[in-house]
C-alpha cells in the first residue's frame, strides 16, 4: 500500500507484506483503496491475514552508516588516549579501585571488557537511570541531577523538574495512576494482607488472591488455566527449563529478549536461531531439524519448541503469528509466545496478538506475558491447557523456590483486568484500548510524514526512531529533556552498533495535546540534528491514512 | 602458502636439497587437489530424495509438551491461605499458628510498615512501568539502597525486584566461562541456577568441611603451577551461605577468611536467612563472628524473610557492586521493585534499627523451640539452636522417598488439624545437585504479641503427643 514507488526504487529495503483476505465484506476492498496498483511481494498464503500487515524497516542512506562508524572510531581513539593518560597518571582515575589487601588477587574485570563502558558509555551516562519522584503516568517529575566531573558522579540539586512528558515508561493503557477511586480496592487489600508473603507457592504462599487472579487471567485470555509468578523476567528463566531439557530443540527468534535467551540456555536444550520474523528461515530450520535429527547422534528430537515474542520491544515489529501457527501445525512443533509488550496493547479488546490476528488461543501452546507493562503492576503469567499449568504447578522452579506475588500487586492486576474486561460495569477498559490504538496510529503517521525513519508495525505502540550516530544519542536525549520531554535512547550493545535509536512508548493516557507537543519538539529537533533520513517523507497517498479505514475491525 | 614461499626462496637461492624439493612438490599437488575437490559438508546426506524427506517429516512424532501429572502428585494441590499470612493463618479453612512462613521478625502485619506502604501507594501507584535504566528508578529505590548500605556498613548496595533473581544474577555477572567457583554442597537452588548461568567450572566441597575445601584449593594451586599464564586470568570464588536453607546451620566464616587470603579467592556470601537474624544488630553472620565486612567481597540477601517485603539486595564495596548495574541481568532487563514494597522495606529497616532487642528475643525463642523438639522419637531436629528455620527429619527411611514424603504429609496434616501450620520442605527432585532427604521445615517468628507464651505451651503439648504416637 504505501508507495508503489518503493517497489521500483532499487536500493530501498522496504520489508512490506500485503495480504488481503477475499472473505472480507466486499465493501471493504473497494472503500479502502488499498489494492490499487500495488505489487504483492511474492506472498502465496494470502488468506491467512485478515487485515493488512504493514511493517517498515527502511535502511538509511550509505553516508549515514559511514558517518556512524567514523563517530565510533573517533570515540575509540579518544578512549585509548584517555586510558593512556590515566595509566601514566596524567589524568585522575575516577573509577573505583580494588582494595589494597587484595591487589594481588586475580583482577576481577578485564581491562578491555570495560573499555566501552569507561570511554563511550560514560560520556552520555546521564541519559539513563534518571530518577523520578512521582507516579510514572503520562507526565512525571524528574529529580534534577548535575555532574561536576563529566558523568563520573552525580549530585542532586534538590529541585525537581515538574510535568515532564513521559515517552519512556511502559504505561500502554495508562493504569499507572494514583487516583484514590481507582486504587480503592488495592488500598483495602494492602491494609488487609500487608506487603509480604515470606513463603513459596508450594509451601505456605498461595493465597486466595492468587487463586482469584489465576482464574481471572484464564478467563481474560480464553484458555483453560493460568499460573502467575512474582517477576516477569523470572517467569521465562524459570519455566522454560521446566518445559524443555536435553534432547529438545529450541528455535528462537534473533531478537528475543534476554529472559528468553537465559531460560533457553538454562534448560540445556539445543538452541538454533532464525532470522527475525523470517518464515523461510524458520521453515528451513524446522525441516532440517526433523530430517537430520540431533547433531552427531542422528536421534530424533524429543520435541521442538519455537520461542517468539508478541511485540519486539527494540524493533516495534509484531510477530507473524498466522504463518508461525501454520508452520507449527505442519511440522508438529510447539509454540511459546511471550506477550510481554503486546498483552493489553494490541487487539480489539486488548487480549494481545492472538486477538489481533483473529486467531484461537488454543493454537498457541504456551501463552506467556507480564503484568508490568499494560497493567501497571509487576509479575508474569503462563497460560494454556490445564495439563500444562498443572505440570508447571508441580515442576516450575518458581513454584518451589521463589516467593509468590505480593497481594496488593495481585489486586492491582485484578482491578485492571476487570476494567479491561468490562466487569467493573464501565466501558473504561475498552476506551483505553481504543485510545491507545488512536494515539499509536496518529503518532506514527505524523512521524512518517515528518521524514523520520521509524521501525516496526503500524499498530505497535512501541515506536523506535533511528538516530544512528553515537553523538546524536546524547544530544537528542538532553535536548528533549530541556524541552521537558523524557525519552529513552538505546545504543550498542542493546541494538546493533550502527542502529542506535530513540524509543517512544505511546500510552492511552497521553492526550492529543501532549502528543502534539512531543511531535512539534521532534520536528524542531529533527531539523536541528538532521535526523530526517527517510527518503520518502510526505505520503503521496494521503487518503490511505484516513482514520475511517480502521472502523472495519470487529 | 607459507611453504610455497619458503620453497620459492630456497629454490631461487639454489640451496634446496633434493628431499626438500620433493616434499614441497607433493605439498603443492595436494593443495591443488584440495582446491579442486568437492566441498565436504558434514550434515548433508546427499542420498535423500525430496520424497524421503517428506516421509521423514510425516513420520516424526514429538513427545507431548508436558508429561501428564497424576492427580495425587504431592505438590499439585496447594494449601490455600485465606487472609493475611501472619502469626495466625487460615489454611484450607482451618485456623492455625503459623510455623511455616519465614516471618522471622514478625513484620508481616506491622502497622507502621503497612502505613508506609499505603503512603507510597498514594504517591507512586503500584508498578514502576520500566527497568531501572529507563525511568524506573524512583527516589525510594535510591533511598533504600542508601539505607541498606548504611545498615550493613558497606559502601554501596543494589536492589533487585525478586529474591531468587538476586544471587542468580549476581554470580554470572562476575564469574564467566573458565573461572572457578568452589561452592558448598548444600547451596540453595538459586545459587545453583546462578552457577549454571555463569558457565564456570564448579567444584563442590562437602558441607561445612573446611579440610575438603582446602584440599580442593590445594589441587587448584598445583594445577595453576602447571599453567601460570592461564592462572593469572582465571578468577576464583567461594560461594557460601550464612545460614543454610537446606540444613539450618551456619558456615565457619573465620576459617573461610583465612583460606581466602591464603589462596587468593574471593568470597560471595548469601545471607537470605541470616540477615536480620544473626548478629547483635541483625547485620548477619559477619556481625555474629565479628568480622570486618570489607573482607567479604559480596553479600547478597533477599528481603523476603526478615524484612517481610519482596525483592533482594547485594551489598559490598563500590568496586564490586557498581559492575552489576550494567551486567546484572535481573537488574538491567527487568522492571524495578514496586515503590510500595521498597517503602515497606525502608520502614522495616527503621524498626530493626530502633529495636535491636528483637534479635535477642528471636534467638531465645528459637533456642526454646529447639530444646523442646529434641527427643521426639522418629524425628530428628536438624539445624543450629539459634536458627529460626529448623528441619525435622525422619530418623530412618520408610523404604523409598515416596513413602517418606507420604508419612511427612500425614504428620503435617495432623499438625494442621490440631492448629499448627507446618510445611514440607519442597525440592525439585530431578534438578537439585545434591538432593536433601525429605523433611518438614518450621519457620520461627519473633512474636510481638504478649500472649506468645500460650502458643509455646500449645506447641509443647503437641510435640509431646507426637512422642507417644510415633
Amino acid at each position: 500500500m504505501a508507495n508503489p514507488s518503493a517497489v521500483c526504487n532499487g536500493h530501498l529495503h522496504h520489508h512490506h507484506h500485503q495480504k488481503q483476505n477475499n472473505v472480507l465484506k466486499s465493501g471493504v476492498c473497494k472503500k479502502n483503496g488499498i489494492t490499487k496498483g500495488v505489487k504483492k511481494n511474492g506472498v502465496t498464503n494470502g488468506t491467512l491475514y485478515k487485515k493488512t500487515f504493514i511493517e517498515h524497516f527502511e535502511q538509511a542512506p550509505m553516508y549515514v552508516a559511514v558517518l556512524t562508524f567514523v563517530g565510533f572510531g573517533v570515540g575509540t581513539i579518544f578512549g585509548y588516549l584517555r586510558d593512556f593518560m590515566r595509566a601514566w597518571g596524567l589524568e585522575k582515575r575516577n573509577v573505583a579501585q580494588e582494595r589494597e589487601q587484595q591487589k594481588d588477587f586475580v583482577p576481577l574485570y578485564q581491562d578491555f571488557e570495560n573499555f566501552y563502558t569507561r570511554n563511550l558509555y560514560m560520556r552520555i551516562r546521564d541519559n539513563w537511570n534518571r530518577p523520578i519522584c512521582s507516579v510514572p503516568g503520562p507526565q512525571f517529575d524528574l529529580m534534577e541531577r548535575v555532574t561536576d566531573d563529566y558523568n563520573w558522579t552525580f549530585r542532586f540539586t534538590g529541585r525537581t523538574i515538574k510535568n515532564v512528558i513521559n515517552m519512556g515508561s511502559y504505561n500502554y493503557l495508562g493504569f499507572a495512576e494514583t487516583d484514590p477511586n481507582a486504587l480503592k480496592t488495592v488500598t483495602k487489600e494492602l491494609q488487609k494482607y500487608g506487603t509480604g508473603i515470606c513463603s513459596t507457592r508450594q509451601e505456605m504462599g498461595t493465597l486466595d488472591k492468587h487463586v482469584e487472579l489465576e482464574n481471572l487471567v484464564a478467563k481474560f485470555l480464553g484458555v483453560e488455566d493460568a499460573m502467575v509468578f512474582g517477576m516477569g523476567f523470572a517467569t521465562n528463566s524459570m519455566n522454560i527449563p521446566a518445559l524443555v531439557g536435553k534432547g529438545c530443540l529450541i528455535l528462537s527468534d534473533e531478537l528475543n529478549h534476554t529472559s528468553l535467551v537465559l531460560g533457553a540456555r538454562l534448560s540445556g536444550a539445543t538452541i538454533r536461531i532464525f532470522k527475525h520474523n523470517n518464515m523461510q528461515s524458520l521453515e528451513k530450520l524446522l525441516r532440517d531439524a526433523i530430517i537430520y535429527g540431533q547433531p552427531r547422534s542422528r536421534r530424533a528430537w524429543r520435541k521442538i519448541i519455537i520461542l517468539v515474542e508478541g511485540i519486539y520491544s527494540m524493533e516495534g515489529s509484531i510477530v507473524q503469528l498466522p504463518e508461525i501457527v501454520s508452520l507449527k501445525k505442519k511440522y508438529k512443533a510447539y509454540l511459546y509466545l511471550d506477550e510481554a509488550h503486546s498483552i493489553g496493547a494490541v487487539g480489539a479488546t486488548g487480549r494481545g496478538v492472538v486477538e489481533y490476528f483473529g486467531m484461537n488461543p488454543d493454537d498457541v501452546d504456551v501463552l506467556m506475558g507480564t503484568f508490568t507493562k499494560s497493567f501497571g503492576a509487576a509479575g508474569g503469567y503462563i497460560a494454556g491447557k490445564k495439563g500444562l499449568v498443572d505440570f508447571l504447578r508441580t515442576h516450575s522452579h518458581s513454584a518451589v523456590y521463589a516467593t509468590s506475588m505480593c497481594p496488593p500487586v495481585a489486586e492491582q492486576i485484578i482491578r485492571a483486568m476487570k476494567c479491561l474486561m468490562g466487569l467493573d460495569g464501565t466501558t473504561q477498559g475498552l476506551q483505553r484500548v481504543r485510545q491507545l490504538g488512536k494515539n499509536t496510529r496518529y503518532f506514527r503517521r505524523r512521524l512518517h510524514e515528518m521524514g523520520f525513519i521509524i521501525y516496526g508495525n503500524d499498530d505497535s505502540p512501541v515506536v523506535p526512531l533511528l538516530l544512528y550516530m553515537p553523538g546524536k544519542i546524547g544530544a537528542f536525549a538532553r535536548r528533549m529533556l530541556e524541552k521537558n520531554i523524557g525519552v529513552v535512547v538505546v545504543g550498542f550493545p542493546a541494538t546493533p552498533i550502527t542502529e542506535s535509536r530513540a524509543r517512544f512508548c505511546v500510552s492511552a493516557a497521553h492526550t492529543r495535546e501532549m502528543l502534539d507537543t512531543v511531535l512539534n519538539a521532534l520536528d524542531e529537533l529533527g531539523d536541528f540534528l538532521q535526523l530526517k533520513y527517510s527518503r520518502y517523507s510526505k505520503s503521496s497517498h494521503p487518503e490511505l491514512y484516513e482514520e475511517n479505514r480502521f472502523e472495519f475491525e470487529d | 602458502f607459507v611453504c610455497c614461499i619458503s620453497f620459492w626462496i630456497l629454490f631461487s637461492q639454489g640451496k634446496a636439497p633434493a628431499y626438500h624439493l620433493i616434499l614441497e612438490g607433493i605439498l603443492i599437488l595436494w593443495i591443488i587437489r584440495l582446491i579442486f575437490s568437492k566441498t565436504y559438508k558434514l550434515q548433508e546426506r546427499s542420498d535423500l530424495t525430496p520424497k524421503e524427506k517428506e516421509e521423514l517429516i510425516e513420520e516424526w512424532q514429538p513427545e507431548p509438551l508436558v508429561p501428564p501429572v497424576s492427580k495425587d502428585h504431592p505438590a499439585l494441590n496447594y494449601n490455600i491461605v485465606s487472609g493475611p499470612p501472619t502469626h495466625k493463618i487460615v489454611v484450607n479453612g482451618k485456623e492455625c499458628i503459623n510455623f511455616a512462613s519465614f516471618n522471622f521478625l514478625g513484620l508481616l502485619d506491622n502497622e507502621k510498615v503497612k502505613s508506609a506502604a499505603q503512603a507510597s501507594l498514594k504517591k507512586y501507584g503500584v508498578g514502576t512501568c520500566g527497568p531501572r535504566g529507563f525511568y524506573g528508578t524512583f527516589d525510594v529505590h535510591l533511598e533504600l539502597e542508601d539505607r541498606l548500605a548504611k545498615f550493613m556498613r558497606t559502601e554501596e548496595a543494589i536492589i533487585y525486584s525478586y529474591g531468587f533473581a538476586t544471587i542468580a544474577s549476581a554470580i554470572p555477572a562476575y564469574s564467566k566461562r573458565g573461572d572457578i567457583v568452589f561452592v558448598d554442597e548444600a547451596a540453595c537452588f538459586a545459587i545453583q541456577k546462578g552457577l549454571q548461568a555463569s558457565r564456570s567450572n564448579i567444584k563442590l566441597f562437602k558441607h561445612n568441611d573446611m579440610t575438603d575445601l582446602e584440599r580442593l584449593l590445594k589441587e587448584q594451586e598445583t594445577e595453576d603451577q602447571k599453567n601460570p599464564r592461564k592462572a593469572r586470568v582465571t578468577r576464583r570464588f567461594i560461594v557460601v551461605e550464612g545460614l543454610y536453607m537446606n540444613t539450618g546451620d551456619i558456615c565457619p566464616l573465620p576459617e573461610l577468611i583465612k583460606l581466602k587470603y591464603k589462596y587468593k579467592v574471593r568470597i560471595f556470601l548469601e545471607e537470605s536467612l541470616s540477615f536480620g537474624v544473626l548478629g547483635e544488630h541483625g547485620r548477619g553472620i559477619t556481625e555474629h563472628f565479628g568480622i570486618n565486612i570489607d573482607d567479604i567481597d559480596l553479600i547478597s540477601a533477599n528481603m523476603e524473610n526478615s524484612l517481610a517485603s519482596i525483592g533482594g539486595f547485594c551489598c559490598g564495596r563500590s568496586f564490586i557492586i557498581d559492575h552489576q548495574r550494567l551486567s546484572g541481568q535481573g537488574y538491567c532487563f527487568s522492571a524495578s521493585l514496586p515503590p510500595l514494597l521498597a517503602a515497606a522495606a525502608i520502614e522495616a529497616l527503621n524498626i530493626m534499627e530502633d529495636n535491636p532487642d528483637i534479635f535477642q528475643t528471636l534467638r531465645a525463642k528459637c533456642k526454646r523451640i529447639h530444646r523442646a523438639l529434641q527427643g521426639i522419637s522418629g524425628l530428628r531436629v536438624v539445624g543450629e539452636s539459634f536458627s529460626p528455620a529448623l528441619h525435622l527429619r525422619l530418623e530412618d527411611s520408610y523404604g523409598s522417598r515416596e513413602n517418606d514424603v507420604k508419612l511427612l504429609k500425614r504428620i503435617v496434616d495432623y499438625c494442621v488439624n490440631r492448629g499448627i501450620a507446618l510445611t514440607q520442605a519442597r525440592y525439585l527432585e530431578k534438578e537439585e545437585k545434591c538432593l536433601p532427604s525429605p523433611r518438614t521445615r518450621t519457620g520461627q517468628s519473633c512474636f510481638w504479641i504478649p500472649f506468645s507464651s500460650n502458643y509455646k505451651n500449645k506447641c509443647f503439648t503437641l510435640y509431646s503427643e507426637f512422642h507417644f504416637r510415633y
